[in-house]
């Protein structure tokens, strides 16, 4: 089977910063494909080359087999998007909008109104109300409703949840698993760690770069050391005393603990304890913790 | 088609759900049309005179009828003492009197001339000039009559007639220029906010991506502020003809066809402007600005070309605002056809046409 997005070496230069720098990875058909990395990392000028917004400065795309550059219009009838910002027409109702976009792409939502139903369904109370009006999960799922009702081939998510509450984030991601049973590919990303097992396969990408393309499983069966959470009163003093102390291999916060991974393979707990508290660190809490893809991240931007 | 319609229709309920945009398109002409009729006049109207007629024969009584019957008196005694009139004029009860001295038709049959005294209250002096002058054009009126039927050279004092516009009217130099004000502000600014408006609030980008043609986005967004655009037209010129009394004296098809045509030119203008830019304010302040400020500069609404430094004068020709105005002039007042106007015609389309290649050419695909 074919790759549903094969980039190339591609290469966005927006005059003297290299948004997007030599980046190649491909999407399978029917996968749900994440871009994770933090704001700024080029995954909006990715997003917008590969759904012909913007002309790549170097290397290639395809989308369903499609060229970015050359066959632009035979991709925009073909794919759907949905850009960062929440984009539809404020003014307009729920349903005005999702006609206005259905009879844009010469279609209705009742030819396909099975792909939208499950998530039509709860935005049906408010059809009347304007789009304005809503509340960010609401308008997200709208925005999803009109980007789907073309039944498009490939889906283009460019950070989809930021700015939704967390109820509404994990909805629309059970919903992106529902469309994925729809055989429709979808290309997501976003800046949450924590939202990146939710994909088949990611893309760790940091300053225009990828720094891994791989499932989310693998990513963090490739981490090499256990990892601890510690936890002290003074985080502060704790984060500065791990940064010094010459049995740690790494150490950075991670929420409201601090992760560290050792030098020895056997790590003497009760000996960085007693190494702590003769630091004057009071109330340590000191235990084994699972790796996340956001430890590899930071691993991964460390190397 | 479907598409396009859709679209069209989206834009209506754009511009129909904003309050603002719509007390901006339907409320500015009007409250032009009103504070350029009324406020900003020197129009005097149903100003309320004396007049004491000593003489009491044909001549005054002629004069007389032909003072009250102008719109812009209002007679209210005719027979009034000295001491009377002054008290009247103190109280602010009456603006001016006009006073015939006995025997006025014998001294003007026999003389050749005769004198009519007239007082005007002066605390207001726009007001006096205006008043005595309007009764002075009466006065010459009626002298004119005489000259006519008799061959006895009465004295006649040199006239200042306005050409087309016999009653001092204020109403034909400004309405011609408040359309083209109108028009260039509705279409120019509106088209240009909102296609500016879908590319700040990312609605673009889906646009962009969709089988609908870039090119075909822009049409539609333009057609809404057409129509809108001549129902501006209609209305400014039903509060001509039935609020200033100014008739339309020429074809008004064709007027309506040159309105049509420098509206695309202003939506042309709005696209190009919009092209260029990325953000509302700025569009707005380009479309202010850079079209409006010139369009009253140099379309000779406001202050005469004639009397610019002859570079200006120059420039002057590039503003369509121009054009248009000299058009809607000759039509509506002068009541010219086309034969008299095809040349400014001729070059309000060149300059439309010229905006159009460069619009569309300039005109992207893409986000950049």
């Amino acid at each position: 089977m074919e790759a549903a997005v094969i980039v190339k070496d591609l290469t966005k230069v927006y005059g003297e910063t290299t948004a997007v720098d030599a980046v190649s990875f491909s999407v399978n058909q029917g996968e749900i494909f994440g871009l994770i990395g933090p704001d700024g990392a080029g995954k909006t000028s990715i997003f917008r080359v590969l759904t012909t917004l913007l002309l790549p400065d170097g290397g290639s795309a395809t989308v369903d087999g499609f060229d970015v550059v050359e066959d632009y219009s035979q991709i925009r009838s073909r794919v759907g998007y949905m850009p960062g910002k929440f984009s539809l027409y404020q003014d307009l109702s729920v349903e005005e909008n999702l006609n206005f976009f259905a009879t844009l792409f010469n279609t209705t939502i009742k030819e396909n109104y099975h792909l939208i139903k499950d998530i039509y369904v709860q935005l049906e109370p408010f059809k009347t109300r304007r789009a304005g009006k809503l509340s960010g999960g609401m308008k997200q799922k709208l925005a999803l409703c009109c980007a789907l009702i073309h039944k498009p081939t490939v889906l283009f998510l460019d950070e989809p949840t930021t700015g939704v509450d967390p109820v509404s984030r994990k909805e629309f991601w059970e919903m992106l698993k529902q469309l994925k049973a729809q055989n429709i590919t979808i290309v997501v990303s976003t800046p949450y760690m924590d939202e990146a097992n939710l994909c088949d396969r990611i893309a760790l990408i940091q300053g225009g770069k990828i720094l891994s393309v791989n499932t989310p499983g693998n990513i963090i069966k490739a981490y090499p050391n256990q990892l601890y959470a510690i936890k002290a009163d003074n985080m502060h003093a704790l984060l500065k005393i791990l940064n010094g102390y010459d049995e740690v291999l790494a150490s950075y916060a991670f929420g409201e603990f601090a992760h560290a991974s050792f030098k020895n393979k056997t790590v003497d707990l009760e000996g960085v304890k007693s190494y702590l508290t003769k630091k004057e660190l009071t109330g340590i809490e000191l235990k084994k913790t699972g790796t996340t893809i956001e430890d590899s991240f930071i691993k991964l931007l460390k190397d | 088609m479907k598409q396009f319609l859709v679209f069209i229709k989206k834009e209506f309920a754009h511009v129909l759900r904003d309050r603002k945009t719509l007390l901006i398109l339907f409320g500015m002409p009007v409250v032009q049309i009103l504070i350029f009729g009324f406020a900003l006049t020197n129009e005097v109207k149903n100003s309320r005179i004396v007049v004491m007629d000593q003489a009491n024969d044909a001549a005054s009584k002629e004069i007389i009828t032909k003072i009250g019957a102008s719109r812009y008196f209002d007679i209210v005694r005719t027979v009034m003492s000295h001491q009377q009139m002054e008290d009247a004029f103190k109280r602010g009860d009456i603006r001016m009197a006009v006073i015939f001295p006995a025997g006025f038709n014998n001294d003007l049959l026999h003389q050749n001339a005769a004198q009519i005294q007239v007082i005007a209250d002066a605390s207001d002096p726009n007001n006096a000039t205006t008043l005595t002058s309007y009764v002075g054009s009466i006065i010459q009126d009626y002298q004119a009559q005489l000259s006519k039927t008799s061959k006895v050279p009465y004295r006649i004092q040199p006239e200042i007639r306005m050409l087309y516009n016999p009653q001092l009217k204020g109403a034909p130099n400004f309405v011609p220029g408040v359309m083209a004000l109108v028009l260039m502000l509705v279409c120019v600014m509106m088209t240009a906010v909102s296609i500016v408006k879908e590319k700040e609030t990312g609605t673009m980008e889906i646009l962009l991506v969709s089988p609908f043609r870039p090119i075909l986005v822009i049409i539609s967004k333009a057609i809404p502020y057409l129509l809108l655009s001549l129902i501006n037209v209609a209305s400014i010129l039903l509060l001509s003809v039935f609020v200033l009394d100014l008739p339309v004296n020429g074809n008004i098809l064709l007027l309506f066809a040159e309105s049509t045509l420098f509206i695309i030119t202003c939506l042309t203008v709005g696209i190009f402007i919009s092209v260029k830019t990325n953000s509302q304010q700025v569009a707005m302040l380009i479309s202010l600005m850079g079209m409006l400020l010139p369009t009253i500069l140099f379309s000779g609404f406001m202050f005469p070309i004639e009397n610019m430094p002859v570079p200006l004068q120059w420039f002057s020709n590039i503003i369509p605002a121009k054009w248009y105005y000299i058009i809607v002039k000759d039509i509506m007042i002068k009541g010219l056809g086309f034969n008299a106007i095809w040349k400014e015609t001729l070059i309000l389309s060149g300059i439309t046409v010229a905006l159009l290649i460069v619009s569309l050419k300039s005109f992207k695909i893409r986000l950049s």
